[in-house]
């Protein structure tokens, strides 16, 4: 089958890559625009650990094709803070232990963005519930959630003050 | 995955010729079509990608109706405070889809049109006894849902919008296999000002009305009207997520449950 060209934003920057028209959104990033922190554990859409953010929206770049999103904005882990300058959800990740082999969490970081950025961040059942599509095999979860509690909990506090 | 080549049509007239080459199938949001594409259960030629159809796209909210483009994508169903309004158990139904992620593409004129036994929204179209607009016809709900993954649509046929009649008191519960998330057995009901409609998703290779809840519930929308109730098991879905048996069983449960749900609204 002849290629295609899929443009997108990715992290701010524009990316131009001819692509197999079958090309998940995973792999365009990940071999195409070299961004490996979404990672692919499953491939069947049940473990979320290549979410992105698309247009303000998690989704899970396994079960999207990279020409579905042309002309379209992606963040992915590499594109919410550096080394040397965490985004606060990392921040909250490190403090309360909220990984251990680490997988999946660019996908839990990405989704927790999402939950928190929703409303939903500071009912801990509702974070439950919204990690339903992220699977973790080591923590139990319970840090990833007090992590996003905690972020969602400073958020309100800076936007309380803000006002 | 299985190679294919891909098209993203602006007008319906491009979109009915793509649809018309030999093994094009429709793409929407693509939340169960992608895996399956990645099993080769479907092996298309050409996706057909209806993202840029304005025609598919919209949410109207009327004294009588709801009418939501194909493309509505289930997030934007379970957020919209107007449909929570007229349609609760619809807005309810669309916030227990999956899992968020898929919420965020997945849409109801795909979900319907693939008719996925353990898809959700089936039951709310057929339990509300909606009106599904294609761009040739009006297909009512009843003639719609034909066999497992299969519908009345006509090849190369587009779902536009569905109708659904505003019969806010209804109610809907599935009892979800905790893995995948699809539905294993779900009840809705709906009180129609002459009548009661259900629908049973899940339990079955297609969603499907149970008369004999209908005829319970007509003559008292109670839960009193349950007692005793028994689904027959035979001919419901049998596999490794859950035995006939137990599908029958939890086609009682999902009915007290629906019904509840009715009862508030």
């Amino acid at each position: 089958m002849p290629k295609l060209n899929v443009t997108l934003t990715v992290n701010g920057q524009v990316r131009s890559h001819d692509v197999e028209a079958r090309t998940l959104l995973v792999h365009y990033l990940r071999d195409h625009c070299g961004l490996t922190g979404s990672h692919v554990g499953c491939d069947t859409s049940q473990c979320g650990c290549c979410t992105v953010d698309l247009d303000g929206r998690a989704v899970k770049s396994c079960t999207v094709l990279a020409a579905q999103v042309h002309g379209r904005d992606v963040t992915t882990i590499e594109g919410i803070g550096t080394v040397e300058r965490l985004h606060p959800l990392q921040e909250a990740f490190r403090r309360h232990h909220a990984l251990q082999c680490g997988f999946c969490t660019p996908g839990m970081v990405m989704q927790g963005i999402d939950i928190v950025r929703q409303g939903r961040g500071t009912d801990e059942a509702a974070v439950r519930q919204d990690l339903e599509g992220n699977l973790c095999r080591c923590t139990g979860y319970q840090n990833i959630v007090d992590a996003i509690v905690d972020y969602a909990g400073s958020e309100a506090e800076r936007s309380a003050v803000q006002r | 995955m299985v190679d294919f080549a891909y098209a993203r049509p602006t007008t319906l007239a491009q979109a009915g010729q793509l649809l018309a080459e030999p093994e094009a199938t429709a793409l929407a949001g693509g939340q169960s079509l992608i895996p399956a594409l990645k099993q080769r259960l479907a092996r298309p030629r050409l996706l057909v990608d209806l993202q840029d159809l304005a025609e598919l796209r919209g949410v109207e909210v009327n004294d009588t109706h709801v009418r939501l483009g194909a493309f509505t994508r289930h997030a934007d169903v379970a957020a919209d405070p107007r449909i929570a309004e007229a349609l609760p158990a619809l807005a309810h139904m669309a916030s227990v889809i999956a899992h968020p992620q898929v919420r965020h593409m997945g849409t109801l004129g795909g979900s319907i049109a693939y008719n996925d036994p353990g898809a959700d929204y089936p039951a709310a179209v057929l339990g509300l006894g909606a009106t599904i607009v294609t761009d040739r016809r009006r297909i009512a709900a009843d003639e719609f849902f034909v066999a497992l993954f299969e519908t009345a649509l006509a090849p190369a046929e587009l779902i536009l919008q569905i109708e659904f009649p505003r019969h806010r008191r209804s109610g809907y519960c599935k009892i979800a296999h905790p893995a995948s998330g699809l539905v294993d057995t779900g009840v809705w009901i709906t009180r129609l000002p002459d009548g009661v409609r259900v629908a049973v998703n899940g339990a079955s290779p297609c969603v499907f009305r149970q008369a004999e809840l209908e005829r319970r519930l007509a003559e008292r929308f109670d839960p009193a009207s349950l007692e005793g109730f028994e689904q027959p098991a035979a001919g419901l879905n049998d596999d490794l997520h859950a035995s006939a048996a137990y599908r029958a069983h939890l086609v009682a449960v999902a009915a007290r449950r629906a019904l509840a749900m009715a009862l508030q609204y």
